[in-house]
């Protein structure tokens, strides 16, 4: 059993199912990438995972524990941290103060945390300072992991986190975020750009209408001729 | 010559300026709390004129019963003894407001336009409740020395034909107001609380799954702007006297102040309430005087040199509303967040 699953999950945003049963799971140093084609239900198993729809039938367990009926807010408090697609950072706030917010719920020194996430992102040491919302868009980006990375989580989810950011800046965060994995964190994400992200991915799900098409490690399914032909373009 | 034109200095002084900044450091607290409200809890809150007016109800009703037992503060007025009492009960009454009102339709996750009129009925209830307490008509809480600085003394100090009088409530508005500027910026940009309330008004969603509370968001916000109210209230209050319709006909200036600068933005509702009070009064002040001091004697104008009379006051404010909101909706500064 892996750390985060998601099992037989059905749901969707009242009307019809959009997830028809599909399963998805990831462990801790690892990293899990959902790709597929638009309206694939990615991002809709990635919110259901984290509380952000109710699933009709299907389960979710954190550490062997079923949190299932758990809302977001508590999802974060039991160590999952989600980074939305759009609108991810405080705009109007710096980029210190982003951070400081991330770590709003825990009570001992985040110091070690935030001087962890500087490491990571040297830019935003330099722009700790500035509001978030002056930031381009890779860097945004940056501001939108770390603030996650601030509450201490054991999985980190993120939602598309290349979209629109230019193919240099994608490979420099696919580049951190297999940092970020080598610290022992669980990294559950849904990617457009499915070449990239299979290549650093230890499991992939291929998704279509809401099932599971495919899984496999990263490597397997970018070397598997089917996958290769329907979604990543011969 | 030259004591003409300090003759003419010192009477805009008098009649133009400092009235201004005290009534711009009123309104500015009352725009403040207005656009607390609006950027945490996204709505136009229409009661908050009334609020005003509840809030300073209880601090005259605790200085009438304070003076009646002989307990004072010299030459500062009893109000302002009275004043963290009142500060406490409004308090109370916001907090139990939200409860039976806002919070309802905020679990409804209902549309702004719902707030506000949910606001327009508790603006009623309050207006009800002050009028029936305390009556519509004009009551005086004021007391102790009336003047820091009095007409007379000024002439003989200075020599001049003009004098300036500075009322203790001026002073005392002007000063209150800095500090209460200067301590909600503070707790805004300094405090975790403060931090996570700008964090909530900037990105709602985001804030939920930072772990910040909505509803400790919006309860400190409820604290904030009536602490804010009821001083602004009891400062005007002591500097003219206390009418409930007037507190319910502030609201004008009060909106245009926090839309012109920006709604959402506290510096903006700072800027926004001077802007508006300096107008109001510099439209509405006689220029008569001032010209005669300026030029030569045969000159003189025969008119007052009045642009408005004081009964169009209110126009000032709903010119200056309309135009921002034709030429440039946003206010002064942009954006919407605090």
């Amino acid at each position: 059993m892996s750390y985060l699953t998601g099992s037989d999950m059905y749901g969707g945003y009242g009307g019809a199912d959009i997830l028809q049963g599909c399963s998805i799971a990831v462990d801790k140093g690892e990293i899990a990438v959902v790709v597929g084609p638009n309206g694939a239900g990615k991002s809709t198993a990635m919110k259901a995972m984290f509380g952000m729809l109710s699933l009709r039938s299907g389960q979710v367990l954190l550490g062997g524990r079923d949190i299932t009926a758990l809302t977001p807010q508590s999802r974060v408090r039991n160590g999952m941290a989600f980074v939305p697609q759009t609108n991810n950072v405080f705009v109007s706030m710096t980029v210190q103060e982003n951070l400081e917010m991330g770590a709003f719920i825990r009570d001992d020194d985040f110091l070690p945390t935030l001087e962890h996430v500087f490491e990571l992102f040297p830019v935003l040491r330099e722009k700790r300072l500035q509001p978030a919302g002056e930031l381009s868009g890779g860097q945004r980006q940056q501001v939108a992991v770390g603030r996650a990375l601030m509450t201490n989580p054991e999985v980190l989810m993120l939602d598309e986190p290349t979209a629109g950011v230019s193919p240099i800046v994608m490979d420099e965060l696919f580049d951190r975020i297999l940092a970020i994995r080598q610290t022992g964190i669980a990294i559950l994400m849904v990617e457009q750009n499915a070449r990239q992200a299979l290549n650093i991915a230890d499991r992939g799900y291929v998704l279509v209408t809401g099932e599971n098409r495919f899984t496999d490690s990263g490597q397997a399914l970018l070397a598997s001729p089917e996958v290769r032909r329907s979604f990543l373009g011969g | 010559m030259a004591t003409d034109v300090l003759d003419a200095l010192v009477l805009l002084t008098n009649f133009v300026v400092v009235p201004s900044l005290a009534y711009g450091s009123q309104l500015a607290l009352g725009a403040l709390g207005l656009t607390l409200v609006y950027s945490v809890l996204r709505f136009a809150n229409f009661a908050h004129g009334d609020v005003m007016a509840f809030g300073t109800m209880t601090t005259v009703l605790i200085t009438w019963w304070f003076q009646s037992i002989g307990i004072g503060l010299g030459p500062l007025p009893t109000a302002l003894l009275a004043l963290p009492f009142a500060i406490v009960i409004t308090v109370a009454a916001m907090l139990l407001t939200d409860r039976a009102v806002y919070r309802f339709y905020r679990a409804r996750r209902s549309s702004p336009a719902i707030f506000v009129i949910a606001s327009i009925g508790v603006m009623f209830v309050m207006n009800g409740i002050v009028r029936f307490v305390i009556g519509p008509d004009d009551q005086q809480f004021n007391d102790g020395e009336r003047f820091i600085i009095k007409a007379r003394t000024f002439k003989q100090m200075t020599g001049l034909h003009e004098g300036l009088a500075i009322k203790v409530s001026q002073g005392l508005t002007i000063v209150i107001a800095v500090v209460l500027v200067i301590a909600l910026f503070w707790f805004l940009n300094r405090t975790r609380t403060g931090k996570a309330m700008r964090a909530y008004s900037d990105n709602e969603d985001l804030a939920l799954l930072s772990g910040i509370d909505p509803e400790r968001v919006v309860m400190v916000t409820w604290i904030i702007t009536a602490v804010l109210t009821t001083i602004a209230g009891t400062l005007y209050g002591l500097d003219k006297s206390f009418k409930p319709f007037t507190y319910f006909h502030l609201l004008l200036p009060f909106f245009a102040a926090a839309i012109l600068g920006g709604i959402g933005q506290p510096v903006g509702a700072i800027i926004g309430g001077y802007v508006i009070a300096f107008s109001e009064v510099a439209v509405t002040y006689a220029y008569k005087k001032f010209f005669t001091y300026l030029v030569p004697a045969d000159w003189a104008p025969n008119g007052l040199l009045q642009l408005l009379s004081t009964d169009y006051k209110f126009a000032v404010s709903f010119i200056i509303l309309v135009v921002v909101l034709l030429v440039r909706p946003t206010g002064i500064i942009r954006g919407k967040t605090i």
